[in-house]
């Protein structure tokens, strides 16, 4: 190859690459969109980590429906109350902010806990298992332990632990809810902060087959239902529930009662040492 | 004759997504209800028809005469790139829900290898510049034909009880390699 395929190269290549250009700022100014500058600057307020969260594909396009007054400034549940409040400044409203929401894991299963139907060999992966057999615990609404929560999460919030469950970190915890959607069997749930009375389990089985599954499940006996005020907490398909709305802070909290301790509260120290394996 | 001839043979015998598995990305991506896989075939048809007359000027009046072939590959990105960037823009002026329903696939028409497959064949078959423009056309009418024939199955499907493990991608590969074989009955034809 002699220098002046080179040249001709460079010149041919550069040549097109400015002609292309020079059409396209042309074309660019034909086809200019206006846009609404409160759009980029909401962009700017927002946390820009294009989680999801909020339900749209994108924090620019939040931005864009924040601006056409579709969702409240609330709806990204990732931005703190500063940034709320400068959006709310630019588009000249007040905003109540919402309450942060956690995530939770609705389930004490580990591996320590539940008995074991079958070795599950499959993808490792819980939607995988979830389609498959349900994984390889006994109890149809436990966590299948395969941490694909933890790798939804963008923010670092959670791990696995020894056990076998994804532990939440409160304070990384921006309640973008990604873990819960990716959940294939819907046990994370997005809580308020400042609820901290669970019942830990999804088990909807009768106190004979709860029992034997899982040393952790709710069996619906009712104990704490009748250790509280009407209506704190009831009865529902063989599962308690606890009624948010009207649970006083200062209530008697029935957890002491609760023979499964699937009754507890968040903040409690979770027991991690192997507990007695149950045998199916 | 020999035009309708090759515009048949790339519309459905040698069809671009069916037959050659080239622009496999939109075809599985836009197929979900038939009004954005007709705008989203449109405008690859659009990109494909200009693309294929742009470089075959570029490779015939300026690649061929100063023997500097082995740029080839380089000066059709630069079309296809240019040309995506245009209907970009132009979608985005005349139509926003549109540009919003077509979202990451409308730049990526930029990789769609569909479109550089067509710039390299009509070089490779050493095609005249109307065969080329004809080739062009009737490759873009086959991408739009294989994309509205798969919405049209996507959107039955949503109607239709899938067995679990099947939902969602599964069910598309499926019914993907079926169309496919399905195509595979025109080979022979021209």
């Amino acid at each position: 190859m002699d220098i002046n395929t080179l040249i001709i190269a460079i010149a041919s290549m550069g040549g097109l690459g400015l002609l292309f250009s020079a059409g396209l700022s042309l074309a660019e100014k034909k086809f200019y969109v206006e846009e609404d500058p409160r759009i980029e600057k909401i962009l700017n307020e927002l946390p820009g980590a294009n989680c999801g969260g909020c339900g749209f594909p994108g924090c620019a396009k939040f931005a864009e429906v924040v601006v056409a007054g579709e969702v409240e400034i609330n709806g990204c549940p990732v931005s703190d109350d500063e940034a709320r409040k400068a959006i709310g400044e630019i588009l000249g409203v007040d905003v109540d902010s919402g309450e942060k929401q956690i995530a939770r894991l609705m389930c004490q299963g580990g591996n320590y806990e539940t008995a074991k139907k079958a070795e599950y060999a499959g993808i490792k992966s819980c939607l995988g298992a979830s389609y498959f057999g349900g994984g390889e615990k006994m109890c149809e609404y436990a966590c299948l332990g395969f941490g694909e929560c933890v790798e939804a999460c963008n923010f670092d919030a959670m791990y696995m632990s020894e056990n076998g469950l994804p532990v939440i970190i409160d304070d990384k915890c921006t309640g973008c809810g990604k873990c819960a959607e990716v959940c294939p069997i819907n046990i994370i749930e997005m809580h308020p902060e400042s609820h901290k009375l669970f019942v830990f389990c999804k088990n909807l089985d009768g106190a004979k087959t709860a029992r034997k599954v899982c040393i952790k499940a709710c069996i619906a006996c009712g104990i704490c239902v009748r250790n509280v005020e009407e209506g704190q907490m009831m009865m529902e398909d063989n599962l308690a529930h606890v009624n948010y709305d009207i649970f006083g802070k200062e209530a008697k909290l029935p957890t002491d009662k609760c023979p499964t301790d699937c009754l507890a509260i968040i903040g409690q120290p979770v027991i991690d040492e192997p507990a007695e394996k149950v045998e199916a | 004759m020999n035009l309708l001839l090759l515009f048949i043979s790339a519309a459905i015998v040698n069809n671009f997504v069916l037959t050659y598995f080239l622009g496999i990305c939109p075809f599985v991506g836009v197929s979900k209800r038939i009004s954005s896989a007709v705008s989203m075939g449109l405008a690859v048809m659009f990109v494909m028809t200009i693309t294929a007359a742009v470089t075959w000027l570029i490779y015939h009046l300026l690649l061929v005469p100063y023997h500097i072939e082995i740029l080839e590959y380089v000066s059709f990105i630069l079309v296809i790139a240019s040309l995506v960037q245009l209907v970009e823009m132009f979608i985005k002026k005349v139509s926003k829900p549109l540009y919003d329903t077509l979202g990451i696939y409308l730049p990526l028409i930029t990789t769609n290898c569909a479109i550089l497959g067509l710039a390299l064949f009509s070089v490779l078959r050493e095609y005249s510049f109307a065969e080329s423009m004809v080739f062009g056309v009737g490759a873009g009418a086959g991408f739009t034909l294989a994309l509205v024939i798969m919405a049209g199955i996507r959107e039955e499907l949503e109607l239709s009880n899938i067995p679990k493990p099947f939902r969602g991608a599964g069910i598309t590969m499926i019914v993907a390699g079926s169309l496919a074989l399905a195509f595979m009955g025109f080979a022979g034809l021209i």
